[in-house]
């Protein structure tokens, strides 16, 4: 049974925003990353990209197949997670404390689009 | 169409398989892990149903002639119990399917055939068959097969199935009752480890796949890494590397294709190719960085488009981002800097030899 944490908002392609302040912590759900399998490398953008809402932004490769990742949320990427650069598989080891990008959020509104972990559990089922 | 069932389906649905369509068959890519299974062939042993493999038997006083005639390797002088690898081509030299012949006796060929092409080929082999004196039959629904690989084999095939395969080498088969039927094994597979193949009845398949399971003796292994396992060592998937559009001599498996041996169908486009060089190839190319070359992928050298990614994979025993890729010729010397266009980015690579890990059979 896939994880869920209370108090991130999800999309439906499977990422999560952990919110602080005016920043977001974007990444891949547990669900998704136990769907993928065995994460061997993970495309991520530069900081001072400009990511949009609902739009790519790198993607997640497993042994298999490569998985475009969508932005939930606007604004500058401010750093990515570097650790994943040599250990991708941490993904795999728990998908929500490694993010893989924060971003400086320049529409908090569009928060309210996402789902809160109850709706997002049911998506999975 | 529905997929088929092989006569282990039940088996990896009770296993947990994930189950995926390949080659018209409803196939387990993992049961757990595909990295376990892969290192489970690499390090031990593992076992996979290879059960929507074809087979077709060809007898009868021309079956040497025949085969010759349709086979791209030379089985000519070949004792019995000899295997070759080889390909069937269409007049243009293009691709129909590779294959293995089994030589069982003077006028008794075996051919094992790729799933997804059973009946593109049985309708070429018997339409070729007509202006010989041959008898051929399709027993791709009789038969089940296992592939047992890994350095362990040997001793997993003598202790768990009480099959003594000491004495056979490298690419040999043979026969043997059991059980009141007769079944063949052979030492061959498509991993590039040390290992068998056995075909049999159902019934016994599904009997011998259970002592397999239950003693723990071999991981049950799936598609998935039966693809990164072969891909390592530089075999061909037909689909990939080899099509109806492309040469073996393309493919660089020209010592398959034996051009002094006596006519064969496509003959005159392989053995030009063979004397005047061929104008694309497939070749290997080695990343520097960890980005995934997928099938489909452009090849790039500066603006210009030389290529495509036949094959790739970040490599589960070497750790390092290959492929295969069908490349122009004047960038298929080995080193040459070239490009792959992965999503938006261009990732450097260099052109390198197609085994990405080294081969451990016993010969």
């Amino acid at each position: 049974m896939a994880k869920v944490i209370e108090g991130l908002y999800y999309s439906e392609s499977h990422e999560y925003v952990k919110v602080e302040g005016e920043y977001g912590y974007v990444g891949i759900t547990d669900y998704a990353q136990g769907q993928l399998g065995n994460v061997v490398y993970v495309d991520m953008p530069e900081v001072d990209d400009e990511v949009t809402a609902g739009e790519e932004f790198g993607a997640v490769e497993s042994v298999k197949a490569a998985s475009d990742l969508f932005s939930p949320v606007s604004g500058t990427v401010v750093e990515i997670n570097e650790a994943l650069e040599n250990s991708p598989e941490l993904i795999n080891q728990e998908a929500f404390e490694n993010w893989i990008m924060k971003v400086q959020l320049s529409n908090p509104s569009e928060l309210a689009n996402l789902m809160d972990a109850k709706a997002y559990e049911a998506i999975c089922d | 169409m529905e997929d088929k069932k092989t006569c282990l389906w039940e088996r990896h649905n009770a296993l947990g398989a994930k189950m995926v369509s390949f080659g018209g068959f409803n196939m387990p890519i993992q049961y757990t892990d595909i990295v376990d299974e892969h290192m489970a062939v690499r390090t031990a042993c593992g076992v996979f149903d290879v059960s929507h493999m074809g087979e077709v038997l060809v007898t009868g006083p021309q079956a040497e002639d025949f085969v010759q005639y349709i086979f791209t390797n030379d089985i000519s002088d070949a004792p019995v119990g000899k295997i070759y690898y080889g390909m069937m081509l269409h007049p243009t030299g293009g691709t129909i399917d590779d294959l293995l012949v089994y030589k069982e006796g003077d006028e008794r060929f075996f051919l094992v055939i790729n799933a997804a092409n059973i009946d593109k080929d049985y309708a070429w082999i018997s339409e070729q068959a007509k202006s010989f004196d041959v008898v051929t039959e399709n027993q791709s629904n009789y038969y089940g097969q296992l592939a047992i690989q890994g350095p362990k084999s040997e001793d997993v095939v003598k202790n768990i199935l009480g099959i003594e395969c000491k004495e056979l080498v490298f690419y040999t088969f043979k026969k043997i009752e059991i059980d009141g039927e007769t079944i063949i094994i052979s030492r061959t597979g498509y991993t590039g480890e040390d290992g068998f193949e056995i075909y049999g009845s159902h019934s016994f398949i599904q009997k011998n796949w259970d002592k397999l399971i239950e003693s723990g003796a071999a991981k049950p292994c799936g598609l998935g890494c039966r693809d990164t396992l072969r891909f390592e060592v530089g075999l061909p998937l037909y689909g990939d590397e080899l099509t109806d559009n492309l040469t073996p001599i393309e493919a660089g498996l020209g010592m398959f294709v034996k051009t002094d041996k006596p006519d064969f169908i496509g003959k005159d486009v392989v053995a030009r190719q063979k004397a005047e060089g061929v104008s694309r190839k497939i070749v290997g190319i080695e990343l520097r960085d960890k980005a995934i070359p997928r099938h489909g992928y452009k090849v790039v050298a500066g603006d210009k488009e030389i290529g495509e990614v036949t094959t790739g994979y970040n490599s589960i025993s070497t750790g390092k981002s290959v492929c295969m890729a069908l490349v122009n010729i004047d960038y298929a010397k080995l080193g040459t800097q070239v490009g792959i266009q992965i999503r938006k980015k261009v990732f450097p690579g260099t052109v390198i030899k197609k085994r990405f890990y080294e081969k451990n059979y016993k010969k």
